[in-house]
């Protein structure tokens, strides 16, 4: 008797957090090679989509104040880790999607990924 | 049979509740009707149809009910009417690998682990863990949902992620052990099943040498159960080298070696401590040899607690003073084993007012009454 698969696939953000500093410490040849890294994983089947962020020094942030929208310049991340960018991949389950997750490169400089799955309409 | 409607629904919360359902059926109907020719397809069968009219009343679950019909409905219930019992799968092990899957924490994967594979109740797993019922229910239903929303597979990894997996699996049985080892009182029982899980995961991975080690290791321990504790209301807590060797169950003892001997190939931390237990049951004791197997799980480790646990041997092969610049060199103040082995080599050494100081650090770190017990006793003896 074989098991039918109840698996449909799942959407997952893996989002994708760095270490502030450690991409600017490369040399450029490495940069460029980073950078190619990830734009191939762009193209890996099961990729849905995904960006890359400019730094957190180009961030702006806007919030309610007294009820209209107040536009500040920021945030300025003191954190250990600055979110940087995602990929939308598609999988059947998270142990593949944990596989995908684990060939980003900011793992190799320090950083993490987490790995979410996207809301659907109706699960 | 849960760990089979987990496969096919996806859905631990429903697989539980429609199991329940065909159990109660069943209770009702057998005495009457008569047992089934195969119980157990049966079952499988009630319970999956209960699952479908679950999904049927729910529309919120309309997409899973189109998926269900699809893929089962035809297909299965026909085979499950025709199948013996022989014939229905074991699923046990994708069971154990999802509970006990890394991306839930610790205390998901132990409570799922005893929920849904050893079937204990969600209050008798919340007592044995002190933990309130309601706490206990909370994180059952977290984890299900996390396996359900985040698409936690129901399957056994890769053989390239077997090792680390079942490693993961290992240290919940051996977690659950330990809860039921130190407090026999609440969670005796865990022990038993720990032992249960030690035996099903090696029957399902039988060329697994670390799963017959654990198993070896939880079965040695046990067998001492016993004569571990003694004492009016048996809450006190005897040493090794005290305990009334008449009180042990031999029997176990033999078949632990056996399966050790089975696994002697391997060389992995639970086979070593495994064969440590062993040297410890013999009389007189080679505690030359259990230190040099300690000093490999030390370096496997790299735990300072194994390290502590090898300067009681290294005490016992060497004397204590050998054994006290090993255990002064190690940075465990927060354990109470730390402690009172200091204290008990420095009594040894003559040291009574440094021994009685260590054995209150540690009197204020012990975790369990009979510890405690034993420590004021040794206190009051310095």
């Amino acid at each position: 008797m074989t098991v039918p698969s109840r698996e449909t696939a799942v959407q997952y953000a893996l989002l994708i957090y760095s270490k502030p500093g450690t991409v600017e410490a490369l040399s450029p040849a490495e940069r460029e090679e980073l950078s190619r890294e990830y734009f191939a994983l762009r193209d890996e089947p099961g990729v849905l989509g995904g960006a890359g962020l400019q730094p957190v020094t180009t961030a702006t942030t806007v919030r309610l104040a007294d009820g209209k929208p107040l536009v500040t310049d920021g945030p300025f991340a003191d954190t250990k880790e600055v979110f940087g960018g995602y990929y939308l991949y598609e999988a059947d389950n998270l142990d593949q999607a944990t596989e995908m997750a684990a060939r980003i490169p900011v793992l190799r400089l320090g950083g993490t990924v987490e790995v979410r799955p996207v809301l659907g309409k109706a699960s | 049979m849960l760990a089979l409607l987990v496969g096919y629904l996806g859905d631990f919360e429903l697989a539980e509740e429609s199991a329940a359902e065909a159990f109660a059926v069943a209770a009702r109907r057998w005495p009457a009707e008569g047992v089934p020719d195969h119980p157990a397809a049966w079952l499988v069968t009630t319970a999956r149809n209960r699952a479908i009219d679950r999904l049927r009343r729910d529309r919120v679950l309309a997409a899973k009910l189109r998926l269900i019909e699809a893929s089962m409905i035809a297909s299965v219930e026909a085979e499950v009417n025709e199948v013996g019992e022989g014939e229905i799968p074991d699923e046990r092990l994708e069971l154990i690998f999802t509970c006990c899957h890394p991306a839930l924490a610790v205390e998901a994967q132990v409570a799922l682990t005893l929920r849904a594979v050893a079937g204990l109740g969600t209050e008798d797993i919340a007592h044995a863990f002190l933990v309130s019922a309601e706490t206990m229910k909370r994180r059952l239903t977290r984890a299900k949902v996390k396996i359900r929303d985040a698409g936690i597979p129901f399957s056994v990894p890769s053989a390239g992620q077997l090792p680390e997996r079942l490693a993961v699996v290992l240290a919940v049985v051996y977690l659950i052990f330990n809860q039921g080892y130190s407090a026999p009182g609440q969670a005796g029982q865990l022990a038993t099943e720990a032992i249960r899980l030690g035996r099903v995961l090696t029957s399902l991975l039988p060329g697994q040498q670390e799963t017959r080690g654990l198993l070896a290791l939880m079965l040695l321990h046990d067998a001492r159960r016993l004569a571990r504790l003694s004492g009016p209301d048996g809450q006190d807590l005897v040493l090794l080298a005290d305990q009334d060797r008449s009180l042990w169950d031999w029997r176990q003892i033999e078949e632990a070696r056996e399966i050790l001997g089975l696994a002697a190939a391997g060389r992995g931390p639970y086979v070593i401590q495994a064969a440590i237990a062993s040297l410890q049951a013999a009389s007189p004791v080679d505690w030359p040899r259990v230190a040099v197997l300690y000093e490999e799980l030390a370096g496997l480790t790299g735990s300072p607690v194994v390290r502590l646990n090898g300067a009681v041997a290294v005490a016992e092969a060497e004397g204590p003073a050998a054994a006290l610049a090993i255990v002064d060199g190690l940075d465990l103040a927060g354990y109470p084993y730390w402690h009172s082995t200091r204290a008990e080599l420095l009594r040894r050494l003559g040291q009574p007012d440094a021994a009685r100081a260590a054995y209150r650090a540690a009197l204020d770190l012990a975790g369990t009454e009979p510890e405690r017990r034993f420590l004021r006793k040794r206190i009051a003896e310095c």
